[in-house]
């Protein structure tokens, strides 16, 4: 029989990186919030690779940082190795990343969401989305507990009719061994919402005693330790670190996996979801790559306390037999012992073109989605979905306008972009080289790009904000006395140069002039910069790149401007396209399926032409015009 | 959007004396600054609005062309824009030259029917002309499109293409350096990467140069000569470009590809295509050829179609003449030193809407007649070469110049010793510079380009 269990304002269906941000931001918001776990052990759970980061990865954990996350932290908190990535290349494509500690990651996830006023974390399967008239009014759980909500945000990760495949072996359930969500998609179906199938995979786990690291490579990480969340700058959190060691598959290895490619399910047939390109299993990489000698093999650990070992490079659903096979073919791997096997697992997630840039539902009222169900992959990309879902549940209940990143904004904003506008035929990674303006979008200032927003939506206190304005007006004063300071041509200063393999000046010049020069940085300049006031090394940083990126930055800044006005000319959404004489048909169904909400992003919809973006230009001087008559 | 400078040929090429080239917005004034004297040295910015000046455009220092500018000040201009008109010598070679100047100073190439729909949304014209703006954009668009289609099995466009695709394998390399710093795909160098550059480069510049003036005429009126076999078509090809480029024998199918040549007869440019022979063949070899055969005629803009004066009118030349009647074409009676066995009236009977001429292609006899027929068709109007081919290949030496400028900026950034994130911003810009002639997105073909590459993932 049902009853009614509760009535709060947001509920949150799935735990997992998308679901936490998403619940704590309401919750912080001040709206009253329940979060769905279908397991309350696996709250924040890593269920494949233990590490947060990456190039681009790195740059969404800062991003979702700056605008209140708790990603950032958690990982600061949990981490068991750290690394700057990137370090020969310009600071626009450094990228964090770190080895996590999975059970404490998820530990202290649930810490912080167990000690959040307004939020309620409970185990439970959500079976159905209630809705009244196209707007939702609350969940209904497999116990036939009704959870009355005024938004409810889906972040089901990989579990809805999940199935975990290991050769001919194939279980209805989640990663892990963990219960699959069988009945939601049929409520989602019944909302008139488009469901794709998708594919993904896990390696091996295998125990750390059983292998010999001496035939292995060791790769620790950074002595100095940059943290992710702003918020621990000039904090001490290094810790001692665990290394990872790389080792490489080879002609034995692949042997065995090519005489038993028959068996595998991603080349017998059984696998029918669309798998990513940019994390195939081993057999794919074989398949795909014939002339590669070796793979490299990342032996990663899962945790400070636990036996297991990651073996990245190493993703499969060929037989447990032949996957055991082919792991001791590796060198140092001879005799390990697995302790979980890889797995290939399928799952529903929806299409994204159904969603608006505030990742709510276009055709159901109050339906937020976040994270993998979106056709996203990876942990940041999740987490970076979930916050913004959470933060727009809590605007359209405050009836407020949503937070929209533009792709000049956020790695944020061209991750929701590229799903709401372009969709996806895979899992979306993020990569930088799909952002237009990589060198703007640093990681090194998403604070600067963003923690504005966070303060306004709410999510940032003010003594954080204040700390903020205080980084930036510090900032602003050096950079205007380093442009206003003049060195003439005195002897120390042209021995300074000559010291430096620096051109000696024939006249007077800027400290500012000097930092542009490719062989001189800020702190070179010291000795001749006595009046210099004592800065932090971030403000270093973001001074260095300030002078050194300057006319690129510049030129970026002028483009930005230029995209922004095509985003600045707004599109109704009630607009009927089929109304506009001339458009081509494909423009007309496109146009309609994903009603953009701005010119600009009608622009990057595939199938609609230069020539239509011009016909809609017309129609809506034409429009404006009528209205004025 | 509606701020950046724009220009075209906005006359119809080749059939008038005159052709006027329009520039209209913000930079136009600047523009014209930079490309013209006034032969009164009158400086063009602070001419008076509605004024005409007689002067030269220059290219750097070389003298292009005796004309005679419109200065036209906003907002009294049909688009409400600053807009200069230039008024040229109507040829294709120096209006075409001119744009191509006018863009080099920035402007970009205007859309089709761009001018009326500034017009429009600066509030020119009245809302009851809205639907013939928009249905002057979707036409004008088809018909480019069209165009495009055909400059795109043209030489310049596949030449562009290979390049694109050499920019995309570097480009990917960079990026796949960036995105999988701990892969084991080779780092390349900066060394590398200049010496790739400079070798890309070089072969811009050479197309450049090659397409560039006098070889304009590269892209000309595409022209196929059709007959079927031994009739000479190649020795008509050889004849009118005076070399031995295809091969000539008695053996009936010899020419198997398709031969383009350029040449400049009398002032009109022709891309000559020689095309095998057309027959039904059993020869798997020639049947291609065929099959470019009459893939030629149907993309080409006027078609000469010899016969064998010496031998009876047959059923394949009848059936030829079926495939090329919506074309404009010339029929050419070869080997006049022979006894004519095709009876000159049957034929006038038969072929009642074009020229036909008597030539000897072994004795030389008749070729001044087939120049000045040519000639008279494309000078008195007869053949059209519409606008939108020659925009099109402008936009193709426009993208070429930019992607050069851009690839130039790479070179300096590495002397400036760049790191590899800046230099991809200019080989981006270089990419997205060709690709705009076809429309791609150079986010989406990296990334394809990186996973069909490199063996990534975990």
């Amino acid at each position: 029989m049902t009853y009614i269990a509760d009535d709060v304002d947001v509920i949150v269906v799935g735990a997992g990186h998308a679901g936490c941000e998403a619940a704590l931001a309401t919750a912080r918001l001040g709206h009253s919030t329940i979060l769905f776990a279908i397991n309350l052990d696996s709250v924040a759970m890593m269920a494949c690779n233990p590490s947060i980061g990456g190039t681009s990865k790195g740059h969404l954990v800062r991003e979702l940082d700056a605008l209140g996350g708790e990603m950032g932290k958690n990982i600061d908190k949990t981490y068991l190795q750290i690394k700057m990535l990137n370090t020969s290349k310009g600071p626009a494509v450094h990228s964090l990343r770190a080895q996590a500690d999975k059970k404490r990651y998820s530990e202290e996830m649930t810490k912080v969401i167990t000690s959040t006023p307004n939020l309620k974390l409970k185990q439970g399967e959500v079976i159905q989305i209630l809705a009244t008239d196209g707007k939702v009014t609350g969940v209904k759980t497999a116990t036939d507990s009704i959870y009355k909500a005024k938004c409810i945000i889906l972040a089901t990760g990989t579990y809805l009719k999940s199935v975990c495949i290991t050769g001919d072996y194939t279980v209805n359930s989640g990663p892990c061994g963990l219960q699959s969500a069988n009945y939601l998609t049929d409520s989602l179906i019944d909302l008139g919402i488009e469901i794709y199938r998708f594919k993904t995979g896990t390696p091996c786990r295998i125990d750390k005693t059983t292998v010999d690291f001496s035939k292995t490579d060791v790769q620790t990480g950074d002595e100095k330790i940059i943290p992710f969340s702003f918020e621990n700058y000039g904090k001490d959190i290094l810790r001692e670190q665990l290394p990872c060691h790389l080792t490489y598959t080879n002609a034995n290895t692949h042997k065995v996996i090519l005489d038993n490619l028959n068996r595998s399910p991603l080349y017998n047939g059984s696998i029918a979801g669309v798998g990513p390109r940019y994390c195939p299993s081993i057999e794919t990489k074989l398949v795909r790559f014939a002339d590669k000698e070796r793979h490299q093999i990342f032996l990663e650990p899962e945790g400070e306390n636990s036996n297991e070992i990651y073996v990245q490079g190493m993703s499969s659903s060929l037989p447990e037999d032949v996957q055991i096979d082919m792991l001791r073919t590796v060198p140092g791997l001879e005799n390990c012992e697995v302790t979980r096997i890889g797995y290939a697992i399928e799952y529903d997630c929806i299409n994204p073109t159904q969603l608006k840039l505030s990742l709510e539902l276009k055709n159901v009222e109050g339906l937020f989605t976040a994270g993998q169900i979106n056709g996203s992959s990876g942990y940041e990309e999740a987490a970076a979905q979930g916050i913004i879902a959470g933060i727009n549940a809590a605007m359209k209940i405050e009836n407020k306008d949503p937070l929209m990143l533009d792709r000049s904004d956020a790695y944020i904003g061209v991750l929701i972009d590229d799903l709401v506008t372009k969709g996806t035929e895979e899992p979306y990674r993020m990569m930088t080289s799909r952002a237009e303006y990589r060198l703007l979008l640093r990681q090194d200032n998403a604070d600067m790009r963003l923690l504005e927003k966070g303060h306004d939506v709410g999510l940032i206190p003010e003594d954080r904000y204040k700390r903020f304005l205080h980084k930036k007006q510090v900032i602003s004063q050096e950079v205007e006395r380093l442009e206003t300071t003049h060195v003439g041509t005195k002897p120390e200063i042209q021995d300074f140069l000559r010291a430096y393999n620096s051109v000696e000046l024939v006249s007077g010049i800027t400290l500012a002039s000097l930092i542009r020069r490719p062989e001189l940085t800020y702190e070179m300049l010291a000795e001749i910069d006595k009046e210099r006031p004592n800065l932090s090394e971030d403000i270093v940083d973001q001074i260095n790149i300030y002078f050194k990126y300057e006319g690129y930055v510049q030129k970026q800044k002028e483009q930005v401007e230029h995209f922004k006005k095509l985003e600045r000319r707004l599109l109704s959404s009630k607009l009927d396209y089929t109304k506009i004489p001339s458009l081509r048909a494909e423009a007309i169904q496109k146009l309609n399926e994903i009603k953009p909400t701005s010119v600009g992003q009608a622009s990057r919809i595939s199938g609609v032409s230069p020539a239509d973006i011009s016909v809609l230009l017309v129609y809506l001087e034409q429009v404006k015009r009528k209205e004025r008559e | 959007m509606e701020n950046n400078t724009v220009a075209a040929i906005s006359t119809p090429v080749g059939s008038g004396g005159i052709s006027i080239v329009r520039i209209s917005g913000s930079n136009a004034m600047h523009i014209i600054g930079k490309i013209f004297k006034a032969k009164n040295s009158k400086d063009m910015s602070k001419a008076k609005s509605h004024t005409i000046h007689f002067g030269f455009i220059f290219d750097e220092d070389k003298i292009i062309d005796e004309v005679l500018v419109s200065i036209m000040r906003k907002p009294n201009t049909y688009t409400k824009e600053d807009i200069v008109e230039i008024n040229c010598h109507g040829g294709i070679v120096p209006t075409q030259k001119i744009l191509e100047i006018v863009l080099k100073y920035g402007a970009d190439l205007a859309e089709p029917g761009e001018f009326t729909k500034r017009a429009f949304l600066n509030g020119r014209l009245d809302l009851s002309q809205a639907e013939s703006v928009i249905d002057l954009i979707t036409a004008k668009t088809d018909l480019s499109r069209q165009s495009a289609v055909n400059q795109l099995e043209g030489s310049l466009s596949h030449k562009i293409s290979i390049l694109k695709g050499k920019i995309a394998d570097l480009l990917s390399h960079i990026e796949v350096n960036i995105d999988y710093p701990e892969y084991d795909i080779e780092q390349l160098s900066i060394a590398s990467i200049e010496s790739t550059v400079i070798q890309i480069n070089s072969e811009i510049k050479s197309l450049l140069t090659t397409s560039d003036t006098g070889k304009i005429l590269r892209e000309g009126i595409s022209t196929a000569i059709v007959g079927k076999p031994n009739v000479g078509k190649s020795s008509l090809l050889n004849a009118l470009i005076g070399d031995q480029r295809a091969i000539v024998t008695d053996i009936p199918g010899t020419t198997r590809d398709l031969i383009e040549e350029y040449v400049n007869l009398n002032g009109v440019p022709l891309r000559l295509v020689d095309t095998a022979g057309i027959r039904e063949t059993e020869d798997i070899v020639e049947k291609i050829g065929v099959d470019l055969s009459k893939r030629a005629i149907a993309s080409a803009e006027l078609v000469l179609f010899i016969m064998d004066n010496s031998s009876p009118l047959s059923k394949e030349d009848t059936s030829i003449l079926e495939s090329i009647k919506s074309k404009k074409y010339i029929v050419i009676l070869n080997k006049s030193d022979l006894p004519a066995v095709i009876d000159f009236s049957v034929l006038r009977n038969f072929i009642t809407d074009a020229p036909i001429i008597n030539i000897s292609i072994t004795e030389s006899t008749g070729f001044d007649i087939l120049e000045q027929t040519i000639k008279m068709m494309f000078m008195s109007g007869q053949i059209d070469v519409n606008n939108d081919v020659i925009l099109t290949n402008v936009r193709h030496k426009n993208a070429l110049h930019k992607a050069e400028e851009s690839m130039d900026n790479v070179l300096d950034n590495i002397k400036l010793s760049h790191t590899q994130e800046l230099l991809a911003v200019d080989l981006q810009n270089a990419y997205r510079y060709l690709g705009e002639i076809t429309g791609e997105s150079v986010s989406e073909d990296i990334i394809h380009s990186i996973f069909s590459r490199f063996c990534l993932g975990k």
